[in-house]
């Protein structure tokens, strides 16, 4: 686990893409098979089963060294992160461990297969006492990884794309170069990490070892950026669909059974039964990529009901019944058992039709692509999408295959804009409950001439770690006090969204907004380059 | 009546009629430390230690009324007898004790018990009431040794210079600069160091002072882009982002900070690396230094130390926030100009 925390802190502690791939395609060719593909596995993404509840987790450690329950809430209310708290935590208490077997050099792939997985079988007392024993022998950095690990998910800010470059990296430093989309395929669907799992990610490519659950990767789109799609080219290179707001889904069909992935390569197969009898029908080697859809009267509902089927492991009937869900296919990837991915746009989509087409059950659409021959039919239609339930448009271009990742240039989204200011914060009172020791209440201005004029209030969207630190800066920034009301130097500017604006007598500054938060601080932005009010005005329709 | 109390612009010292780092404009005073969230110009008199003067003069103003006391010399203010003692935060930054009849109070100011080669160690001062701050009061932050940071920055430095980046290290421009200036001086170093206009005024203070700080090349502004490609450039956190930054051509970026113990901060703030050098206590510190005191009573300073405050209370401590001044307000506040309620 050393070997792996050394990692962990050289990907932390850059924002470079070129450097984190350069360390870890160093550490894959370094460390053993086995350890390497554990760390494909965290690195990529995928949990380990939950051992312990992470509020179990804090519970025991607090109590391990003496700090009580209270204290440890408001400690994560700093911190933001469970397995941090701890680590921080422990290592506050006991700066030096006491690593009598060395459990710190145990390598990564002992570790889990060893210690961490069987935990998942004990009972809370044998769970408690393993805990205790590494929570003495580990540094701080190996605890916060033990802590994520056994808890949940491992971010390291590394995209699957990143791991795959640095495995493709390794192979080509082996001299038996892999492309990217042959590695990418190989880390989708099923997979259990061990030393041969990692000998065949790098292994020469060959055919016909596949397992018939596997998914492709997908394709994912960019967003358009706000200039707009003029861009782009000419309208007619391209085919416009509708950017559904649902779960991105892959439906596959092989040898007479069907598989249906959501976008985070989890089997959700038996959360659609509707959907899996639809794929039913369809022919063998058939892999179908689309969204799916809480689905009534030929129309989305809210992605709010989706959820709910989401959270569920297993979808009772009145469920199913409230909420029909619809699979919404835009492409195929394979048709008959062969990969067809490579086939321009036009020939999938013909696929596609036919398939659909054929097939004729409701519950599997193919989705429809938009006339308008204009940029601008296009953006007028795009206007609608708020009434549709859409995200807003998807652009295609004619002729391109389906690629793997996100690469620029093919695939790119334009969805709705969110409405957003930036405004800067000039009055700040305490919040109430838990909040009501830090000024958590904001009061945002915008500019009309040299002066700042209120225009909205809002109390979320910071983290605590954030709002911290402002409560401090507010705190000996504070100009003058009026009761619990502090108006402070105008200098910290927010992104602030909102769902709508209108006119308002009752305003001073003529504007409401409704649902108003703060979407990111500015730190990069001076207050005189905050909006105007005029900005501001600009953004009421009609 | 106690001779300490909490008021919204400061600590208020009745019998003294002075305020201990106030926020607004008062008759009278006294300064733990020359940090802008403890001192604000406009105000009669000031008394600070005396190696303070000359920070608090840059802050002040030039024509502002400022005693300087030494560390340790006792001076009446009011009926009150008050004395100034090194809190290790920063050049000239003190505790403040307060004797009333014959109660000993003391106020931290802020300080950290971690070596600092820029300023005079902090010095236990025993007391019946110790009013304490607690920046970082909570049990997930401690301080590593600051000379192993130190190194941290260096091997970072010395990564950037051979790549031929820059290396911006951003730090408060007072006090934790020139710290890292003074643990710099006397190693071997990669490079030259070069600072941000802000973070010269301090140095020249302290260098005044006669502090050891290493040698600085110059201001950004005034550099080549060649001499500067192998350098450390310390500059205060509000120059990031700001155009002055267009002058560091594919510079590495660094924030020291004890706010740097937590992964999120490192991150949000959007720093490549964050390094963990405070001018606070931390938590182990604060406990031993609250111990150390002796104090019957532990207060801190408003909207701080909630939670430690808690614990010493659940351990059986007289311990809490600072009582409100309950009296008249000694100074009138201007009627409230309310934002309007946004639906
Ligand atoms: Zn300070």
């Amino acid at each position: 686990m050393k070997r792996f925390a050394r990692l962990y802190a050289r990907l932390d502690a850059t924002r470079s893409t070129r450097a984190k791939v350069a360390a870890m395609a160093d550490w894959f060719a370094k460390a053993p098979p086995a350890d390497a593909a554990w760390a494909v596995y965290l690195l990529a993404g995928r949990r380990l089963k939950r051992t312990v509840a992470p509020s179990a987790y804090a519970r025991w450690a607090a109590a391990s060294v003496g700090v009580p329950e209270w204290l440890l809430s408001t400690s994560h209310a700093t911190v933001g992160d469970t397995a941090e708290t701890v680590a921080l935590m422990i290592d506050t208490a006991r700066p030096t461990p006491t690593d009598a077997d060395g459990v710190a050099d145990r390598p990564l792939a002992a570790w889990i297969t060893e210690h961490l997985r069987p935990l998942a079988k004990a009972d809370d007392e044998q769970k408690r006492a393993a805990l205790s024993g590494w929570w003495a022998a580990l540094p701080a950095d190996q605890l916060f990884l033990l802590g994520k690990v056994l808890t949940g998910a491992l971010r390291v800010g590394v995209s699957r794309k990143l791991v795959v470059r640095a495995l493709a990296r390794c192979a080509e430093a082996r001299d038996a170069p892999v492309d990217e989309a042959v590695i990418l395929h190989r880390l989708t669907g099923d997979w259990s990490p061990s030393a041969a799992f990692f000998e065949s990610l790098l292994a020469p490519p060959e055919d016909g070892t596949r397992p018939p659950s596997q998914p492709y990767p997908y394709f994912l789109a960019t967003p358009v950026d706000d200039a707009g799609p003029e861009g782009l080219g000419p309208r007619a290179e391209w085919q416009a669909e509708w950017k559904w707001d649902g779960i991105r889904g892959q439906l596959i069909r092989r040898g007479g059974e069907a598989w249906l992935w959501s976008r985070g390569e989890e089997l959700v197969t038996p959360r659609f039964p509707a959907v899996v009898e639809a794929a039913a029908g369809l022919p063998d080697g058939t892999v179908l990529d689309g969204e799916l859809l809480a689905w009534r009267d030929g129309a989305p509902l809210p992605f709010a009901e989706l959820q709910r089927r989401l959270n569920r492991k297993r979808v009772g009937k009145t469920l199913l019944a409230e909420v029909p869900v619809a699979f919404m296919a835009y492409d195929v990837m394979e048709r008959g058992g062969e990969d067809i991915r490579a086939r321009p746009l036009e020939e999938r989509r013909a696929a596609l039709d036919a398939i659909v087409e054929s097939l004729g059950h409701p519950r599997l659409m193919a989705s429809p692509i938009l006339d308008g021959d204009t940029w601008q039919a296009l953006a007028e239609a795009r206007e609608s999408a708020r009434d549709r339930r859409v995200e807003g448009l998807m652009l295609k271009r004619r002729g391109s295959p389906y690629r793997a990742g996100r690469p620029r240039g093919d695939w790119w989204k334009w969805k709705l804009d969110p409405l957003t200011v930036d405004a800067v914060l000039i009055y700040a009172q305490p919040g109430s409950g838990r909040r009501a020791t830090l000024l958590t209440d904001y009061t945002f201005g915008v500019w009309r001439g040299d002066t700042l004029v209120p225009f909205a209030k809002a109390y979320s969207g910071l983290s605590d770690a954030e709002i911290t630190e402002l409560d401090r800066w507010l705190r000996s920034h504070t100009r003058e006090k009026f009761g619990p009301v502090r108006a402070v130097d105008p200098e910290q500017v927010f992104e602030i969204a909102f769902e709508g604006i209108r006119r308002s007598t009752r305003h001073k500054s003529g504007v409401a907004v409704r649902f108003p938060r703060m979407v990111r601080w500015r730190r990069d932005k001076p207050a005189a380059e905050a909006d105007t009010l005029a900005a501001v005005e600009a953004l009421i329709e009609g | 009546m106690q001779p300490i109390f909490h008021h919204p612009d400061g600590l208020y010292c009745p019998q003294a009629g002075a305020f201990i780092d106030p926020l607004v404009p008062v008759k009278r005073a006294l300064l733990t430390h020359a940090h802008a969230d403890h001192l604000r110009p406009g105000s009669d008199a000031y008394w600070c230690a005396a190696p303070a003067e000359a920070l608090v003069r840059r802050r002040a103003g030039p024509d502002a009324t400022i005693h300087p006391v030494p560390y340790g010399k006792a001076i009446p203010i009011g009926r009150l007898t008050v004395s100034w003692h090194p809190a290790g935060h920063m050049l000239g930054s003190a505790q403040i004790r307060v004797e009333h009849r014959d109660a000993v109070w003391v106020v931290s100011g802020d300080y950290k018990r971690a070596a600092d080669p820029t300023c005079a160690p902090f010095e236990t001062v025993p007391c019946d009431v110790f009013v304490s701050e607690a920046t970082f009061g909570l049990p997930i932050f401690r301080w590593p040794d600051p000379e192993a940071v130190v190194d941290e920055i260096i091997a970072w430095w010395r990564a950037g210079a051979a790549e031929g980046r820059p290396s911006a290290l951003f730090a408060y421009a007072y006090g934790k600069s020139q710290r890292i200036l003074g643990h710099l001086a006397r190693r071997a170093l990669p490079g030259p160091i070069w600072l941000h206009g802000a973070v010269q005024g301090g140095v020249d203070a302290y260098r005044a002072a006669g502090v050891a700080l290493a040698d600085t090349a110059g201001l950004v502004v005034d550099a080549e882009p060649a001499d500067l490609k192998r350098a450390l450039v310390l500059a205060p956190v509000s120059a990031g982002g700001s155009p002055w930054m267009k002058r560091l051509k594919r510079a590495q970026t660094g924030f020291a900070s004890g706010w740097m113990r937590i992964r999120g901060n490192r991150r949000r703030k959007g720093y490549d690396r964050g390094f963990l050098l405070s001018d606070h206590a931390d938590w182990p510190a604060l406990l031993r230094t609250i111990e150390e005191s002796g104090a019957r009573r532990i207060r801190f300073w408003p909207g701080h130390g909630e939670a430690l405050g808690d614990l010493l209370r659940e351990r059986g401590r007289d311990a809490g926030p600072l009582e409100r001044w309950p009296g008249r307000d000694p100074l009138t506040p201007s009627p409230p100009d309310r934002p309007s309620e946004v639906a």
